[in-house]
């Protein structure tokens, strides 16, 4: 009798979902908590869609306008133009230190992807620093060559440069991956069926790596799309810099939110065709057989070619950056620059980046929660709400935060608090993912069995979920913390008056071409930012 | 004998300390299928390797149908062999759809010419109507045939099976291994065929070699691998076997639980080993004849039980019973050794050649 009862329970169980907590207040907390954050996602968008609409004509013919046509154009051949060319640096560098036996590959492949530390503004400002006007080269040739003047670096070639140096280390470690788990049996049946050792590489081993290029190459879109800080200082007209130009000069509002707009029409159109690609790819692994390591490629003389190749990458994208933001920091200390100033913006940093990590993290729980445990249709549709985070470029999120503070709370205008709000906002994918993550790896029988020996919902979330969870939690404080420090825009737009953080000091100081007061800030967020980055390759090896 | 389609001549290799193939002389011939087993790590998938031309050998040559492919001084590349490959995870090509994947080796063929070979190929695996799909899209025993059908389309001289069949549930294998062996039949190709499972080396090859630590411990056909254990560890390798030690005498051998009448060839009072599997030991209540035991416990298999049984000594034997025999353990049993044949019995750990002459 007993066993009859008990199958018919776990019937029930799997008929109404596997995981479902039935206690009505429980259960409806929990949705509060999720649905308020969600709904503060969808607040800049739905405010700008409402804005450019009220503007009626003005707004419609704003998108006919020939210099949209323009912003557009420029930005689509940005960014394709650095996906490809990221493509074209990151798929070798893989290759090579991965299959081959390129002398010293594992150093290699550290530092070939820290690039992706370097903040996109300090990067812009080290370019400038060394190779535009009153720069390190310049300097120098004007004192040993007499050359006053260089060919500018400013437009199109010099975000080019940049961006393409910052975005292929996302295409550089989804390749790597790609080739480190693929199946060595793959290789070997096609040599087995007759083919050369470069037939197979063109014919089975670059059809494997396809999706983690395109899923990286995605990325690397994205990023230029929502980049400001190096498109504003290279001065290349995208919409990022277009919308921050039209709010600071003309402070138009119904152009700005427009244009903004069509960002996240183009930053939405991307995500959707991500999530497509990352749907079909179906490239894994068949079957847990044994782990070999495939077949190492001997490089012979081809040796040389690709030790210039992969030294020239990460010169251009890590040693030159520091060694330009080492001179100017020597030169700063000698010339008398204050450190005052660098400390007090980087205790503003932290406040700031630690308040957006521990409400982020509050706002990110219930969502993650309710997606990983509870499978409805609400609670997936919440969870691409919070995604679509991913879609507001930081530009956008102040715009709107801006506006609406202005027209319906001033007394939020410029407080800290409405800068807590835009971190949230942009931030919430990225702490909802890693919750989320560490969540579905916690087995949701253990918080079942809890239940099934007497504790309520919320013992068992504290005393099984919870601890089990945290270091997911920490994790994705800690680079929330850590995205906040290096953001940008919306800290520029939003931040009180007054309130100088890092990020905003490099950027002022560049503005004002004082390259050795930007060195300081720049150095410390560039630290912060390789912490994630040491993190993780520790806890690999 | 037929065509001789691989030899291998002292084959070597290591990896460090490991010696995984020892001075190894292997012959199989055309169209036969041969099973290797062994336990883990005894260098039956290096063997496939060295073969297939993935690694290669320290010393020693490899023939395959007259043409040395590896070994003084040639090393000829895996896709110069013409030696097909089943993988063990099957590695079929994701991005490729089941028609691609099987036409992958027919290279030189015109593309209609290809498509109808491939038709044909999948039609003898049994896949027909399967051309478009893609690898995922197919459960585990028709990825299998898949990576079957791709193996033979190119008409290689010898395929080699590394464990075709451990990634698939138990059932479906037992169904698989007549399939495949049928199309292996059909096709007429020679076949290696590597496994950790007894049952199926026993059922697949024409020969079984029993592998140990790198060494061809045995090869012969399954039946005599089965009956006349080359060596201690072949017995004890391929089903339940216990060693009875026993002595010559001029009726037989004198063993714990009685007389086994065999000759062996061997003087009187020789210490020797009888390998004793559960089919050989019959078991009776106390009231019959036989050597007194204990019954410690039975493992019931459904159409039969077996037995695990102590002798006073302390010696284990197992015995083999219909369903419908249940003793229950801790009784008191009489056994006895009723073969039917002569049992494998070494004399200082080695084989004693059949004398075929019984009492």
């Amino acid at each position: 009798m007993a066993e009859v009862q008990i199958v018919s329970a776990e019937q029930s169980a799997s008929r109404a979902g596997r995981f479902s907590y039935r206690r009505p207040a429980f259960s409806r907390l929990l949705w509060v908590l999720a649905l308020l954050p969600a709904g503060l996602v969808l607040l800049p968008v739905l405010y700008l869609l409402l804005r450019t609409f009220e503007s009626g004509i003005s707004g419609a013919s704003l998108f006919l306008n020939l210099g949209t046509l323009q912003t557009l154009l420029r930005t689509a051949a940005l960014s394709a133009s650095v996906t490809f060319a990221a493509v074209v640096v990151a798929v070798p560098i893989a290759w090579l230190t991965v299959r081959t036996d390129l002398p010293g590959r594992k150093v290699w492949s550290v530092l070939a992807a820290l690039p992706m530390v370097i903040p996109s503004y300090i990067a812009a400002y080290l370019m400038v620093a060394f190779w535009g006007p009153r720069g390190m080269f310049a300097q120098w040739l004007g004192q040993w060559a007499g050359i006053e003047r260089l060919p500018s670096i400013y437009g199109f070639p010099g975000a080019f440069f940049i961006l393409t140096l910052l975005c292929y280390p996302y295409i550089l470690l989804g390749a790597r991956a790609a080739l480190q788990g693929m199946d060595p049996a793959l290789e070997e049946a096609a040599r087995s069926l007759g083919y050369s050792p470069l037939q197979v590489f063109l014919r089975v081993t670059l059809p494997q790596l396809r999706p983690a290029v395109a899923a990286g190459g995605l990325l690397a879109a994205l990023y230029v799309l929502r980049d400001f800080g190096a498109v504003s200082i290279m001065r290349y007209d995208t919409f990022t810099r277009v919308v921050y130009v039209q709010y600071k000069s003309a402070f138009d509002r119904a152009s700005a939110s427009g244009l903004a707009l069509i960002l996240v029409a183009l930053t939405l159109l991307l995500l959707a065709v991500e999530s497509r690609t990352r749907t079909r790819a179906r490239y894994h692994r068949s079957a847990s057989g044994a782990a070999r390591q495939p077949a190492v490629a001997r490089l012979g003389k081809w040796r040389w070619p690709a030790l210039i190749f992969t030294g020239a990458v990460v010169t251009f994208g890590l040693i030159l950056p520091l060694g330009v933001l080492l001179f100017w920091l020597v030169r700063g200390v000698q010339a008398g620059e204050q450190l005052a100033p660098v400390w007090a913006a980087a205790q503003n940093s932290i406040l700031a980046s630690v308040l957006a990590a521990v409400f982020t993290m509050a706002a990110a729980f219930p969502i993650a929660f309710l997606s990983a445990r509870n499978s409805s249709r609400l609670s997936s549709l919440l969870e691409r709400v919070t995604y679509s985070g991913y879609a507001l470029p930081g530009i956008v999120v102040a715009l709107a935060l801006v506006f609406i503070s202005i027209n319906y709370a001033f007394h939020l205008y410029q407080s800290l608090v409405l800068l807590i709000v835009a971190y949230m906002i942009l931030f919430l994918p990225q702490a909802v993912g890693s919750v989320q993550a560490s969540l579905l790896q916690v087995n949701g029988n253990l918080e079942e069995s809890a239940r099934s020996l007497g504790a309520s919902p919320l013992a068992a979330l504290r005393k099984i979920t919870l601890p089990l969870v945290k270091p997911g939690l920490l994790a994705g404080m800690a680079m929330v913390f850590l995205t906040a420090m290096k953001e940008l825009p919306a800290t520029l737009i939003l931040s009180p008056l007054g309130f100088k953080t890092l990020a905003t000091g490099v950027w002022s100081a560049v503005s004002e071409a004082f390259f050795a007061q930007a060195a300081a800030p720049a150095l410390l967020l560039i630290i912060f930012s390789a912490i994630p980055m040491a993190f993780l390759t520790f806890t690999e090896h | 004998m037929s065509e001789i389609a691989v030899q291998t001549i002292s084959l070597n290799k290591s990896f460090g300390n490991v010696r995984a193939v020892q001075d190894l002389n292997l012959t199989v011939h055309r169209g036969n299928i041969l099973s290797v087993i062994g336990p883990s790590g005894c260098g039956k998938t290096t063997l496939l390797r060295l073969l297939a031309g993935f690694e290669q050998p320290d010393s020693g040559e490899i023939m395959l149908q007259d043409r040395l492919v590896a070994g003084r001084g040639t090393y000829l590349a895996p896709e110069q062999r013409g030696v097909g490959m089943v993988f063990q995870d099957y590695a079929l090509f994701p991005h490729l759809t089941v028609l691609e994947n099987v036409a992958f080796g027919l290279r030189n063929a015109a593309r209609r010419q290809r498509e109808l070979e491939v038709e044909e190929w999948l039609a003898l695996v049994g896949l027909d109507g399967y051309a478009r799909r893609y690898p995922h899209e197919l459960s585990g025993g028709e990825r299998q045939r898949v990576a079957l059908a791709r193996a033979l389309a190119p008409r290689p001289v010898l395929v080699l099976m590394d464990e075709p069949f451990s990634n698939l549930d138990a059932d479906r294998r037992v169904q698989m291994r007549e399939e495949v062996q049928a199309i292996l039949r059909k096709a007429g190709t020679t076949v290696i065929f590597v496994t950790h499972d007894q049952e199926e080396a026993l059922f697949m090859g024409d020969r079984l070699a029993v592998f140990r630590q790198g060494r061809l411990e045995q090869i012969d056909c399954p039946d005599t691998v089965f009956q006349q254990p080359a060596t201690r560890f072949v017995a004890e390798f391929l089903g339940q076997t216990d060693f009875l030690p026993g002595r010559v005498t001029p009726e037989g051998i004198q063993t714990e639980a009685g007389i086994v009448a065999q000759k062996v060839g061997l003087p009187a009072g020789e210490p020797v080993e009888l390998a004793v599997r559960a089919d050989d030991v019959d078991l009776n209540l106390p009231r019959y004849e036989g050597v007194a035991a204990e019954v410690v416990s039975r493992y019931f298999k459904g159409t039969y039980n077996v037995y695990r049984l102590r002798l006073p000594s302390g010696q284990v034997l197992h015995s083999l019973q219909p369903h419908t025999r249940i003793f229950l353990p801790g009784t008191e049993v009489k056994v006895s050794i009723s073969p039917g044949h002569d049992l494998a019995c070494y004399f200082q750990g080695k084989l004693l050649p059949v004398t075929s002459t019984r009492f």
